[in-house]
């Protein structure tokens, strides 16, 4: 309970980040932050906050800590901007190392909690407006500053060079070359329907998500490319450290790359945060209403292709699974049933866990948390012991999960847990099940 | 006294509600300007289909899953509200001082009705006050200004009961009762009691975020 000391985990970037502020500088950036970006709805939720705490019941931080009022979603905000709000920017550095690492590692912005609201809070933009504020500061966790450099520097998360990505692209395409003798990954091909673009992590960790892609694209006969430029990856850690600036020149170099090979539109691999960054978040602060391209995910695509009879499955998936929703897909976009279908045209048997769909449990590694690295692991992991839970609940060995950072926190749990389970993208349950008619 | 009680009994009554109507209307009206101008999303992606469909299903009990994790809590709160705003104007006492000074009148409540009503209001604040005492994440975030809140909101429906009663003098009673019911008013647009004003804008935003733009249900 809240009478817990609360230790602060030690990080460089923050800790070396909070030594080289002074109350002079905390001032001056708070201010400069809200004059310009707390508007209206910052105001309006702090005046109308209850202080009820029924976001309380959203979080599965204050869950998996037995209900430690300081991990509800008001809680936050009260160690966050309400402390900076009520002093009017005079707080200690001191207070700032608290507030960050509430910001960055003990809220995944799931944005479970604007559903638990009367008001409809939106406790994850408070949170995101503290972040900007700590990055503003230079008090930013090292290791998601280290990908936010990565951005910046080369357009992409994982500091992967141009000819480095080309080469990726080849050598799976040799790969798959074995497999089926007349596969291509096109490159840098003008007009094609499609531009598939996926987040940095897959040439640089998963490369074989990329080999199992085109092969899908090769089977179901798809008019596509990808480029051999900057502005392949449309992951953005930038907008969660709160570097907006980045956000926008990773947003900008992803459509522009659509819009010069001149697609039709653009398919985002299994990632969920990379969804909400092209839909939700830096397409507005570069102004765009809509995307200038139209995108979508990967489970609108491949329920496209199932749907239309453009892939046909061969064998289900004998052995139940469950599957886990992403909040920035379900939550943020609504396709939890989508998801269902495609895992259902695949699989003999799903179970569901609870609570699911909109209300699913985050996996705790979502909101840039898992990308703040080893210091913050155990953070994450025993702040999400009711996911834990609700993975054993279900019985079964196998979970989907059709994101990223997903599977990277997920599959934490499960070996911190000791759970006897396996994880597996849409993608690989459909590479496996699939008809593939060059056989 | 007497001159006391006409002042809270006749121009400070109007004064209350031009502080209640005006503020109210400056508080919505420079929210609305300051989202124009740093929070353009609330308008571009406004929905009223979908910010309807939230309300909705936020001013119906049960009708979404967080009211339906803590019924005890639901109950009291909409009854609590329900009352709050039906007492003042059905209350037979208002309807008959309107109906003097501006020949305006409607039905009334019983007044047995009124005051049981009112018991059932005070009732809920010590549901709340308990609630706040008690609760751990709710006595977390709970401050000075959450107390005074809901005295205010506590004191006419105390005051009122004491004056029906003739607790205390009936006169001195009514006084205090009018005074409490002219400082909630009036601290409607200045204090956090503005969620009486917010709520429905703060509800239509994210009901629209979550239905047009992510489309998804928010309860
Ligand atoms: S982790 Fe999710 S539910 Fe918890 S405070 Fe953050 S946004 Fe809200
Ligand atoms: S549920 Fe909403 S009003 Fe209540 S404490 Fe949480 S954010 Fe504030
Ligand atoms: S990583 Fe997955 S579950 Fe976690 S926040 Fe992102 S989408 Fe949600």
């Amino acid at each position: 309970m809240s009478s817990q000391p609360y230790e602060l985990v030690k990080d460089k970037g923050l800790d070396e980040g909070v030594a080289r502020l002074t109350p002079e500088k905390i001032a001056k950036v708070v201010g400069a932050v809200l004059e310009s970006e707390g508007g209206a709805r910052l105001k309006a939720y702090v005046d109308t906050c209850a202080h009820c705490g029924l976001c309380a019941e959203a979080c599965h931080f204050f869950h998996s800590h037995d209900r430690d009022p300081r991990y509800a979603p008001v809680a936050k905000v009260k160690q966050t901007l309400w402390g900076i709000l009520d002093k009017g920017g005079a707080v200690s550095p001191d207070y700032i190392a608290r507030a960050s690492r509430v910001a960055y590692t003990e809220c995944n912005l799931c944005k479970r909690c604007a559903m638990y609201c009367p008001f409809g809070i939106d406790i994850a933009y408070v949170v995101g407006l503290m972040r900007r504020i700590c990055h503003k500061l230079g008090v930013t966790p090292q290791y998601i500053q280290d990908t936010a450099h990565s951005h910046s520097a080369t357009m992409n998360q994982m500091w992967v060079k141009d000819d480095e990505w080309i080469d990726s692209l080849m050598w799976q395409e040799a790969e798959a070359r074995d497999e089926v003798a007349d596969l291509r990954i096109p490159l840098e091909k003008h007009g094609a329907e499609i531009m598939y673009s996926v987040i940095g992590p897959e040439p640089k960790f998963r490369t074989q998500l990329i080999y199992q892609a085109a092969v899908i694209m090769h089977a179901a006969g798809v008019d596509w490319t990808m480029p051999a430029t900057p502005g392949w990856d449309n992951s953005d850690m930038a907008m969660y450290s709160g570097d907006y600036e980045i956000m926008g020149r990773l947003k900008r170099s992803h459509f522009e790359c659509a819009q010069r090979l001149g697609v039709k539109r653009i398919v985002m691999g299994e990632c969920g945060h990379a969804f909400r960054s092209v839909h939700d978040v830096g397409n507005r602060w570069l102004g765009w209403r809509d995307e200038p391209v139209p995108v979508i995910h990967a489970v609108q695509f491949y329920h496209e292709l199932i749907t239309s009879g453009k892939i046909m499955i061969a064998k289900k998936f004998q052995e139940p699974v469950t599957f886990h929703d992403p909040c920035n897909i379900a939550r943020g976009m609504g396709l939890h049933e989508m998801g269902r279908e495609v895992a259902r045209a695949l699989c003999e048997e799903v179970v569901e866990m609870t609570p699911n769909r909109e209300h699913n449990y985050c996996c705790s590694a979502g909101g840039g948390v898992i990308n703040c690295g080893p210091p913050f692991r155990n953070t994450r992991v025993h702040g999400n012991k009711v996911k834990a839970e609700q993975l054993a609940a279900t019985g079964v060995k196998t979970v989907i999960a059709p994101c990223h950072n997903c599977h990277g926190g997920l599959e934490d749990i499960i070996h911190h847990y000791k759970l006897d389970m396996k994880l597996k993208f849409l993608g690989d349950l459909i590479y496996e099940c699939m008809e593939k008619p060059w056989n | 006294m007497n001159a006391l009680y006409n002042f809270v009994s006749g121009p400070l009554v109007w004064i209350a509600l031009a502080l209640f109507a005006g503020g109210s209307a400056w508080r919505l009206w420079s929210l609305v300007q300051l989202s124009k101008k740093k929070d353009i999303y609330v308008h571009e992606y406004f929905s009223w289909p979908h910010a309807l469909r939230s309300i909705l299903h936020w001013i119906v009990p049960f009708a979404n899953e967080s009211t339906r994790k803590n019924p005890a809590l639901t109950v009291v709160a909409f009854v609590f509200h329900l009352f709050l705003l039906a007492l003042p104007l059905f209350v037979i006492g208002h309807v008959a001082m309107l109906d003097k000074a501006l020949g305006l009148s409607w039905p009334t409540l019983p007044e047995g009705l009124a005051d049981a009503m009112s018991f059932v209001v005070v009732g809920a604040c010590v549901y709340f006050l308990a609630r706040r005492l008690t609760v751990p994440e709710v006595k977390f975030v709970t401050s000075a200004s959450d107390f005074v809140i809901l005295a205010l909101a506590a004191a006419p429906f105390v005051t009122g009961i004491l004056a029906y009663h003739q607790i205390g003098g009936a006169q001195f009673m009514t006084i205090l009762h009018m005074l409490s019911g002219e400082a909630m008013l009036v601290a409607i647009p200045f204090s956090r009691l503005s969620h009486m004003l917010y709520a429905p804008l703060t509800r239509a935003y994210i009901g629209s975020e979550f239905g047009a733009v992510r489309h998804a249900r928010d309860w």
